[in-house]
């Protein structure tokens, strides 16, 4: 790690205050898990850290059915994991939580952290920048090792996945994400949190260096079944090597509409328009979820090493379905 | 002075924006502040906020009921902290990176990884490592279960093991296998004392719940 | 002469029973110290520059920069201009600074320009590797051509074994400290207490006498910390320079990229037989890397006397050095020739324990033994009732299998020397230079001391890790258990044969008709006449007893060679993600004379979870365009945690037939099966090899596909 100054302010304007107008130079800490680890790798070399654990306001969990949820930026993800009502109307979130198989990521780690966490590309982490390119700006992915990189909204320049756990499940429940910056607050959907960088200076989200993530907004579920799938290879702390997640609307034994979105499949969380079409209307079975995982494919195409992965988001989709419809955690 | 990066000619200490206004005696007001890294020096609503570093901070962190001063930069992390600057030499370096739980220590009432936090972060909050379980000189029933069902071998990845356990078994007195596997997914061992470690903990559960006292 | 023979079951009271490790105090409570945790006074901090590119030649090195940064108190060049360079991650620049942050600043300052030059890292598929294929070894033996005449099958298949690491917990490292000019202190996390010095002598040209090594624990070894690396080299020659102790410690990703490495292999065979089974010829090609010296050929076919013809290619590569991997070789070996059986018996529709059983008369000289095994572990996992053929039928994406391998292994004990000592206060040490990898090596002296004097195991002070001990092997080759339990015993009846010399007169007896029992020394088979150890050293005034007891290695009666095992495996396996979880494995394992049951558990536990690890997860991932390694870290480079190792029951094979044999070690047998078994069980379970290991979720999905699609 460079070395770097520290600031741990007390409000959100204090916090926005203290951030830069030019990305790198000032980073925000958290949980500090993602954060410290690419700054050991150089990967990050901020000169200001600011830490927001002490902004009280960040912190969190509200529910009420009528507003549904609202989650503090600083909420860990063991807070998440625990509380009752996320459980019970949001398994969706709880079950992405449950995920992250280290009690030790889940009291440090938060969702805003969660939400901003950079990828994990091997690449990028070995200081080949966010696109991954050798010294004369050609791609390393396409004919690298990419195992583990995108099957969607991969034809370039970025080839990574989208490490977030929550953020199928946020934009399945259609929520949105309150960021505070200089001018005040905004909000914007969670499908509309992410984008893919075409440069290697971008981010993946679409907040200014000078803003922050607030809350979180989740609408209330209304008996919409949602569930999360990941496909982990290990029982130990481990990344999905695909997820998902679904938010089911029924009447009776009938879907009337349907949210499918895939995780670590694309540079963003990767929403499937073409399997929500082809659940509305159905009633769940085993055949219906697999039909709908092979739709929410259809697009997608497989790098040198990755083929696998298409195969591993269809079950992803297929078993999140067939979770949600049990309705169990 | 403020926009030097000898790290020798740093500024000891944070300065807020009027301790550096006042000690510039008014001149500086027509130069560019700084702070010692070079950036801007927080206005506005953060004009008030302390800056800490980059040079050594004073930091009291408070171990297994003991208060310590050091004198770190913000860069040291606590289990830098704790294994360099101090001597708890239980907490392991391994991995350094979030992953393998060797660094495993009880801050606040739970387990985190002791080489992602700061030690700067770490302040105010107590902070319980191997060596407290054992402080008054008498193994912890999870210690002696260990012991007892050989889950050590080499040794290295143990107090991060056992400290993770004592969290564990804190949130969760009577754990079933399944609980026990996932509940040290944070937890990695290349020995393969796995086997040793399910059954410490089953039968750690049933001795602490036998009446003996916890740490 | 006196009577070292390991007592019969009847005469023991400790050895062969389970006790709780000596030093499982002070691991559980954090105050058992390693290298790591060492500090001096002064003491400096040693980061190394290392070259980013596979291959390279260093064209200029600047650290002026570097030299003028506060806190840095030495820098040396390690390979200067003009040096090629043969894999990333090689030494360039030492430096040494106050301060750890510091040594990072200062090393990320040095400037190195390299000229870039072509590098190979993949040799997977043998056709691409051109000329970095080196000459083959050929071998043949009997007349493998009349086999395959002869045959009614004969089946093909490919299997591999990527390069996987060490990642021994606690990286390598040292921390060197300078007595005067030629004297070196140095605590090192090594598996060689006794002979490591040397690896600082000749370099830094001081007499090997000087070189003091200390070392209470290792957080690891696992084959690859048996000698100096030039970081330690280099981190005393920076504690010389900069007149302070040079405490160097590799961070995880140099662990992974340059500190230890198993060579692959990779084979395709062809194996003969009868309709009956009866097995006629064998087959293979193979190849594989170690980095640039290629790898050895690994002993095929492994454990079975099959007339073979064998070709072999080392395939150079800039990946990086190898170094002994727990069992070297021989778990490629074991992967290789047990999956060819199954796979031929899966072409002949046998049942592979049949035809293991069938054919074990090539196993000889052990197959009486492997047969008594493959039984013993049929029934613990109850093969007969679970077996199938090959592809579970059973409906659903869960399909489930079972696997088995046999596995053999030297694990004679090395030349130790133990120097015990009993005092007029009743206490006993034991010294010698050895050290305790987590197998137990403390625990076993202090079994075989207390056994021997009739004491408890609390009453023996075990010390090691510091060279000035009589000298004990390297730990390495499963040799140490049954060469510090030799030269323990033989110190140790020494000893008390003289204190009963010195309490004879006392007892108004024979000494030759003493013993020592129960923690007192009376006439055999008469407690009347005897007094309590405390009474009899007490007798012994001034002068304590000293013996030293040795193991000679080679031909020692108290130690053998020579063991096997067999291993077996139910897995489940998820035909929609390809993901293997292991059920259930168990483990039989013959080891001779046993001294410490818990311990030796542990080490086949420990074995068996290392080898699911290997076999499921583990692979150093080469780029091709940059011809690093992409996942040195433990995210990536994945180790099996606590959840994925199934349930595991071992069984040791204890009888008298065994314990005549001797003691012999078995730190690497049990790791050299897993492999083997549990691709076998898949290939059961889902109806096709998986030829390479890791049998990760793509591998597994490519072999489905190829058998003709997903369930």
């Amino acid at each position: 790690m460079r070395a770097f100054e520290y600031a741990s302010p007390t409000t959100k304007e204090q916090a926005v205050a203290l951030l830069g107008e030019k990305w790198g130079e000032i980073e925000v800490l958290a949980g500090g898990t993602d954060l410290l680890s690419l700054m050991k790798d150089d990967v990050a070399q901020p000169k200001r850290l600011v830490d927001i654990k002490e902004v009280k306001e960040l912190q969190g969990i509200k529910y009420a059915p009528a507003t549904g949820l609202r989650l503090g930026a600083l909420v860990t993800m063991q807070e998440l994991l625990e509380n009752p009502a996320i459980k019970k109307e949001y398994p969706a979130l709880a079950q992405a939580a449950d995920g992250i198989t280290s009690p030790q990521i889940r009291n440090a780690g938060t969702v805003g952290g969660d939400l901003c966490q950079r990828p994990r590309c091997w690449y990028f982490r070995d200081g080949m920048g966010l696109l991954a390119q050798d010294a004369k700006g050609r791609p390393l992915v396409p004919e690298g090792e990419n195992r583990y990189h995108a099957i969607l909204g991969n034809s370039g320049p970025a080839y990574f996945v989208n490490p977030s756990s929550l953020a199928p499940a946020l934009i399945a429940l259609g929520a949105s994400i309150r960021i505070f910056g200089p001018k005040g607050p905004r909000e914007v959907g969670a499908g509309e949190f992410f984008v893919t960088p075409k440069t290697n200076g971008e981010r993946e989200y679409v907040l200014k260096p000078n803003e922050i993530v607030t809350d979180i907004l989740v609408p209330p579920a209304a008996g919409a079944r949602n569930a999360t799938y990941e496909v982990r290879q290990r029982e130990a702390l481990d990344w999905p090597l695909a997820a998902a997640a679904v938010a089911l609307k029924m009447s009776g034994a009938r879907i009337s509409s349907a949210r499918v979105v895939l995780g670590h499949v694309a540079p963003v969380p990767w929403p499937a328009p073409e399997a929500e079409k082809f659940l509305a209307g159905k009633t769940v079975s085993e055949q219906v979820a697999q039909d709908a995982g092979a739709s929410a494919l259809r697009g997608a195409k497989a790098l040198s090493q990755n083929t696998y992965k298409i195969q591993l988001a269809k079950v992803a989709v297929k078993r999140a379905i067939l979770r949600a419809a049990q309705g169990r955690v | 002075m403020a926009r030097s990066r000898d790290p020798d000619k740093r500024p000891r200490k944070g300065l807020s924006r009027r301790a550096f206004l006042s000690r510039g005696a008014g001149l500086a007001i027509a130069a560019p502040i700084v702070t010692g890294t070079g950036l801007p020096a927080p206005q506005g609503a953060a004009a008030d906020v302390k800056i800490l570093g980059p040079g050594k901070v004073p930091v009291t962190l408070r171990v297994n009921g003991k208060t310590h001063s050091l004198n770190v930069e913000p860069r040291v992390t606590l289990l830098e902290a704790l294994r360099t600057h101090l001597d708890y030499t239980g907490a392991k370096k391994v991995c350094d990176r979030a992953t393998c739980g060797a660094c495993t220590v009880i801050m606040g009432g739970k387990e985190v990884y002791a080489c992602s936090i700061l030690a700067v972060e770490a302040q105010g909050k107590d902070i319980l490592t191997v060596e407290g379980l054992s402080a008054s000189g008498k193994l912890h029933p999870i210690q002696e279960a260990f012991i007892e069902h050989d889950a050590t071998q080499c040794g290295f990845c143990t107090p991060g093991f056992v400290v993770a356990c004592k969290a564990l078994l804190d949130r969760n007195p009577n754990p079933t296998v399944a609980d026990i596997e996932k509940g040290l997914g944070g937890n990695l061992c290349r020995c393969g004392t796995y086997v040793g470690i399910r059954q410490a903990v089953l039968s750690a559960a049933k001795t602490m719940k036998g009446g003996r006292t916890d740490a | 002469m006196p009577d070292y023979k390991w007592p019969d079951a009847t005469r023991r009271a400790l050895m062969g029973k389970r006790h709780s490790r000596i030093d499982g105090p002070d691991k559980v409570s954090g105050k058992a110290k390693y290298t790591q945790d060492r500090k001096l006074p002064d003491m400096l901090y040693g980061r190394i520059v290392r070259c980013p590119y596979a291959h390279a030649k260093v064209v200029s090195v600047d650290t002026s920069a570097a030299e003028k940064m506060p806190g840095v108190r030495a820098v040396t060049v390690i390979q200067g201009p003009g040096k090629e360079i043969h894999w990333a991650g090689d030494e360039i620049v030492a430096i040494a600074a106050t301060d750890e942050n510091i040594a990072r600043d200062a090393a990320r300052s040095v400037k190195v320009v390299y000229e870039q030059l072509p590098h190979f890292v993949r040799e997977e598929d043998l056709s691409e590797a051109g000329s970095q294929i080196k000459d083959p070894e050929e071998k043949t033996e009997g007349d493998p051509d009349k086999g395959f005449k002869e045959a009614d099958v004969v089946s093909e298949g490919v299997y591999g074994l990527p390069v996987i690491t060490h990642c021994t917990f606690e990286s390598h490292g040292s921390l060197n400290a300078w007595e005067g000019d030629d004297k070196l202190l140095a605590y090192i996390s090594t598996q060689a207490v006794s002979d490591v010095g040397s690896g600082y002598a000749q370099p830094l040209k001081i007499p090997a006498a000087n070189v003091h090594i200390l070392q209470d624990h290792i957080g690891g070894g696992f084959g690859s910390k048996f000698s100096t690396d030039r970081w330690d080299v280099e981190a005393a020659v920076l504690a010389k320079k900069a007149g302070k102790p040079v405490r160097m410690v590799l961070d995880r990703d140099e662990e992974l990229k340059v500190a230890g490495a198993r060579p692959s292999t990779f084979a395709r065979v062809k194996v003969a037989a009868k309709k009956d089974g009866t097995i006629l010829a064998w087959d293979s090609t193979s190849w594989g890397t170690g980095g640039l010296t290629g790898a050895g050929a690994p002993p095929l076919p492994y454990c079975w006397r099959i007339p073979y013809r064998l070709k072999h290619y080392a395939v150079a590569t800039n990946i990086g050095p190898s170094r002994a991997w727990r069992a070297p070789n021989h778990p490629q070996a074991c992967c290789i020739t047990m999956g060819a059986l199954e796979d031929l018996a899966a072409t002949l529709k046998m049942d592979p324990l049949d035809l293991f059983l069938k054919n074990i008369e090539m196993t000889a000289p052990r197959a009486n033994l492997y047969k008594e095994e493959l039984l013993k572990a049929a029934e613990m996992i109850e093969w007969k009732k679970k077996w199938h053929p090959r592809g579970d039928t059973t409906p659903g994406h869960i399909k489930k299998g079972l696997g088995l391998s046999i596995h053999t292994w030297g694990g004679r004990g090395h030349v130790s020397e133990n120097r015990v000592t009993i005092h007029a206060d009743g206490s006993v040490s034991c010294e010698l230079a050895s050290q305790d990898l987590g197998t137990g090596t403390r625990t076993v002296i202090a079994i075989v001391a207390a056994e021997t004097l009739g004491l408890p195991i609390s009453a023996i002070t075990v010390k090691i890790g510091d060279n000035r001990y009589p000298r004990s092997g390297a730990s390495g080759g499963s040799t140490t258990v049954g060469g510090v339990s030799a030269s323990t015993r033989r110190a140790t009846v020494d000893a008390r044969d003289l204190l009963f010399q010195k309490v004879a007169p006392a007892l108004n007896a024979d000494a030759a008709k003493l013993e020592a029992v129960g923690g007192r020394i009376q006439v055999q088979g008469d407690p009347t006449k005897s007094m309590t150890w405390k009474q009899a050293c007490a007798r012994l005034g001034a002068t304590p007893i000293v013996a030293t007891g040795k193991c000679i290695g080679g031909r020692d009666e108290l130690t053998n060679q020579g063991v096997g095992g067999a291993q077996m495996v139910e897995v489940a396996v998820d035909t929609e993600t390809g993901i293997v979880k292991i059920e259930k494995f168990v483990a039989v394992q013959d080891v001779g004379y046993l001294i410490s049951l818990k311990t030796a558990e542990s080490q086949m536990y420990g074995a068996i979870i290392m080898g699911i690890s290997y076999s499921l997860f583990e692979e150093k991932i080469m780029d091709p365009t940059t011809g690093r390694m992409v996942n040195p870290n433990m995210e990536f480079y994945k180790l099996a945690g606590i959840g994925d190792i199934g349930r595991i029951q071992v069984h040791m094979v204890m009888n008298k037939e065994q314990d005549e044999r001797g003691v012999i070690g078995l730190g690497e047998p049990p790791v050299v099966s897993p492999g083997a078994a549990i691709g076998n069980a898949i290939a059961n379970a889902i109806g096709i090899r998986v030829p390479n290991l890791p049998f990760t979720p793509d591998r597994v999905l490519a072999a489905l596909e190829k058998r003709g699609g997903l369930s």
